[in-house]
């Protein structure tokens, strides 16, 4: 290796980093002029089969992608990343944060002809998103009941105060609306709906067929004037990252969503005049590489050893050969593109230091023992993405270096979580962490005691802290937005100085598509959106 | 008569082999770490305890695994296959699907191969030694070694996005509808590069079986007598050599016919096919224990079928083997 280069100077990698965040995001050129073309259809790259399609009883881009043209959420985020109403107009929050009410856009029908009312609302909140929807039985956990008045206000009442800018971040994902009319009999996850969905969106449900294609219409009583420009929109099932690449060049394929293929090929379609690739529009997406520490291994209890394990990874050297553009250097649990909550002050940070590593080892009394090894460990990385593959494989040889032998242990999605979050059958494990615009959603339950065994992607790390499950109390019913951040900064100074787990890089999903395609990637969670400004230029 | 019994005799034989694959097949997937409940909350990207046991109920994962191969195997009687927990239906129906892509794949590339190795063999044969020979052997060779991802890859470079000549996957093209003629020309239009990728190496297996049997056939005495008859060297090779040359291709077929059911993953990955092979894979990712079995059902019954036919074809390709013995 070049030596050189393994020892870069950390300032003029910050530096380049941020030029290349840069040209990441900003890499589109003008079309302010064009007048936008109405029909065409747009083909979809859908890389894993759901089970279902209703974005009211699954949170995941996998559903987005497809449901979130034909169901709406109640607020969206716009292109600054501000909550803007789609279903719902305007809301406030009382007081004492225990009644939000929203007031709901008129003249909004479903797709079967049926209008849309405050009865729909009221139905999706108790019966899917309190028990079904995934993150949404956690959201609103604390929620008795929903008021109708009338027709168009539906009032959320709350057990315990909830911050109104909390639920406007949350909602977005875990806000969408379905009929109450075709759900209210039987059972809802049976309900045949939930494969055809039925919503207000731009788009209308046409048909699925399973391992091949899912086509939507345009819904021509949309309530938006004017819209949506596409006369259709076709989701093909392409499992083969390189197949859909090859597609992407054939032309049967304009954009496949959420880093659908391979690094190598984004980086070739990136010089691909035919082609925009890049990070944009996916702000709302942010996901931080990790690295969980089981504290049942005594080596690992110690913050010392969590802390040389850090000190001896050269997280930009790994970003600069393996990752590229797409990935800058993580700094805790909340990530630099949350600009309500990122800190100021992000707390301890673990530059690449081997020397300091190897003393830190030392003092926590771990020595080099037979065959330069000071003790072993089994890392298991979990299997999306390539970067936590690639990632994994690199710790264990940057380990190899200061004496810890790592062992890695690779499984599939469902084996991977019963063995880390059921079994606890990990020394180390890898994954990634989403991060859902509000750090409450889906980042403080890593850090927060108390988490049964077997819910994925939670604190199952051995680790209780009185301190971090107080600050994370607090903030989760903290009704001020600068006491709220203040505390969250507070949060990810003691995750990182305590360092259960480990958050060295930061990534955004990466999005490839036509150059054609006008009005795309607009807003942070674009790739989920309604897509009812999407149009094709000749 | 004779055929009723036989094909009674053969189906009573293969129940038994039937079974214990089922049920090592349900055994083996519990084997795998997590259940279906932890692969859906991996494609969801979380979810709460108390939902996670909510569903295990709701996909009668609750009960004990000897209860659950019981209700399996009770239902397999009556000839229920269950219901598919990824695709929230009937197995059954699922796998109906799926069908007629994988049989129109894999006859398309079997039919491919088993021709043209027949004529690549006979005329490598006749040849031996010769440059024909040496051509076809190393092209054979060729398409043995390369793996199949690997060609149906450049496949689609060369011809989809080089040439643009063949669509780059799909069964059809859906974003232009058409209908009689024109869709089974664009199904055709499809399916020529996977058959060309799952057939070629296939063909170089038939090829060299075929040379191979070829040879030895002509050293035969029964040759040399029709040669000595008088007749032409196209008549005896037709007449004479083929007919007995073919009855180690013909045992081949019986056998890759159950390898090619479930060995096109790649290939239905690779462009893109709403096939058996995927489904198959999916169902062990998500741990869909009711697909996968109904599919391992599904398979062996075409095997134990094509067997049956194949046995049949002896049978009429030389008479000293009897449907009776």
């Amino acid at each position: 290796m070049d030596a050189r280069r393994l020892e870069m100077n950390r300032r003029t990698l910050l530096a380049m980093s941020s030029a290349m965040a840069a040209s990441v995001l900003f890499p589109e050129r003008m079309f302010a002029q064009e007048a936008p073309r109405r029909g065409g259809v747009f083909t979809v790259h859908f890389g894993a089969e759901q089970r279902q399609l209703n974005p009211s009883l699954q949170a995941s881009t996998g559903v987005y992608i497809v449901g979130g043209k034909i169901q709406e959420p109640l607020v969206d985020l716009d292109a600054k990343g501000q909550p803007v109403g789609v279903l719902a107009e305007s809301w406030e929050g009382s007081a004492d944060g225990k009644t939000i009410t929203f007031r709901l856009r008129r003249g909004v029908t479903w797709h079967d002809g049926k209008p849309f009312t405050a009865a729909d609302v009221q139905f999706t909140a108790m019966e899917m998103w309190k028990k079904i929807l995934n993150y949404g039985s956690t959201l609103q956990l604390f929620l008795t009941a929903v008021d109708t008045p009338d027709a168009h206000t539906a009032i959320f009442r709350y057990e315990r105060p909830m911050p109104l800018a909390l639920l406007l971040r949350a909602l977005p994902d875990l806000g969408y609306v379905s009929p109450r009319h075709l759900y209210e009999t039987g059972d809802i996850r049976q309900n045949p709906h939930n494969l055809a969905p039925v919503g207000t969106g731009p788009f209308r449900f046409v048909q699925y067929e399973r391992g091949q294609h899912i086509i939507a219409d345009r819904n021509p009583n949309y309530w938006r004037p004017n819209a949506p420009y596409l006369d259709r929109i076709v989701w093909r099932v392409v499992t083969d990252r390189a197949a859909a690449a090859a597609q992407l060049e054939a032309g049967q394929i304009h954009y496949s969503p959420f880093s659908g293929i391979t690094i190598s090929d984004m980086a070739r379609l990136a010089k691909d005049k035919r082609f925009i690739v890049s990070t944009k529009g996916n702000e709302g997406n942010a996901r931080t590489n990790t690295l969980e520490f089981n504290f049942r291994r005594k080596e690992l209890s110690d913050v010392r050893v969590r802390r040389a394990i850090a000190h001896a990874i050269n997280v930009p050297f790994f970003i600069e050969n393996f990752l590229g553009d797409f990935a800058r250097l993580g700094t805790g649990p909340i990530p630099s593109v949350s600009t309500d909550f990122y800190p100021s002050d992000n707390g301890p940070q673990y530059p690449y230091d081997k020397a300091k590593a190897a003393q830190l080892l030392d003092e926590a009394g771990f020595k080099v023992g037979a065959g330069g090894i000071r003790f072993s460990v089994r890392l298991l990385p979990a299997p999306w993405g390539e970067d936590v593959s690639l990632w994994a494989t690199f710790v264990q040889q940057a380990l190899s270096e200061v004496g810890i032998r790592v062992e890695i242990v690779r499984n599939d999605g469902a084996g991977f979580l019963k063995q880390v979050y059921a079994d606890h059958a990990f020394d180390l494990a890898t994954g990634w962490h989403q991060y859902r615009n509000d750090p409450a959603v889906s980042t403080t339950v890593w850090y927060r005691s108390g988490q049964p065994p077997g819910a994925p992607w939670t604190n199952q790390w051995g680790w209780t802290d009185p301190t971090i499950d107080k600050i994370i109390d607090d903030a989760a019913t903290e009704l001020d937005p600068v006491r709220r951040k203040a505390l969250y900064a507070a949060f990810v100074q003691r995750a990182n100085s305590e360092l259960p787990i480990w958050t060295p890089i930061e990534q955004l999903f990466v999005t490839t598509i036509t150059a054609k395609a006008r009005n795309h990637s607009n807003t942070p969670r674009w790739g989920s959106s309604t897509w009812h400004d999407l149009w094709l230029a000749e | 008569m004779r055929i009723l019994a036989l094909a009674g005799r053969r189906l009573a034989a293969s129940l038994p082999t039937l079974l214990l694959i089922l049920v090592g097949v349900f055994l083996l997937l519990q084997f795998a770490p997590g259940d279906t409940v932890d692969a859906m909350m991996a494609q969801m990207g979380g979810g709460d305890a108390a939902t996670a046991r909510q569903l295990r109920r709701f996909y009668g994962l609750d009960l004990s695994v000897p209860a659950q191969l019981g209700n399996y195997l009770w239902r397999l009687v009556r000839l229920d296959l269950g219901f598919s927990s990824i695709y929230g239906k009937p197995v059954a129906t699922v796998i109906a699907e799926r069908l007629p892509a994988t049989i129109l794949l894999m006859t398309a590339a079997l039919s491919f191969a088993f021709f043209f190795g027949l004529v690549l063999g006979v005329v490598a044969a006749r040849g031996v030694g010769r440059w024909p020979d040496t051509l076809i052997s190393t092209l054979g060779l060729v398409f043995y070694a390369t793996p199949s991802f690997w060609f149906g890859l450049m496949a689609i470079v060369v011809f989809s996005i080089y040439l643009q000549w063949l669509p780059a996957g799909g069964l059809e093209d859906i974003t232009t509808a058409g209908t009689g003629i024109w869709r089974t020309i664009d199904i055709a239009r499809h399916l020529v590069l996977p058959t060309l990728t799952l057939g070629l190496i296939f063909l170089a297996i038939y090829l060299r079986i075929m040379r191979a049997s070829m040879l030895e056939v002509l050293n035969l005495d029964f040759v040399r007598t029709a040669r000595s008859k008088g007749l032409d060297e196209t008549r005896v090779v037709v007449r004479h050599v083929l007919r007995n040359a073919l009855l180690p291709m013909v045992t081949l077929i019986g056998l890759q016919a159950g390898t090619m059911l479930g060995g096109s993953v790649v290939v239905e990955s690779v462009f893109s096919l709403p096939g058996l092979g995927r489904l198959a894979y999916e169902s062990v990712i998500q741990r869909d224990l009711n697909t996968l079995l109904g599919i391992v059902f599904v398979s062996a019954l075409l095997v134990i079928a094509v067997n049956f036919v194949v046995d049949l074809v002896y049978a009429r390709l030389d008479p000293r083997i009897t449907t009776g013995t």
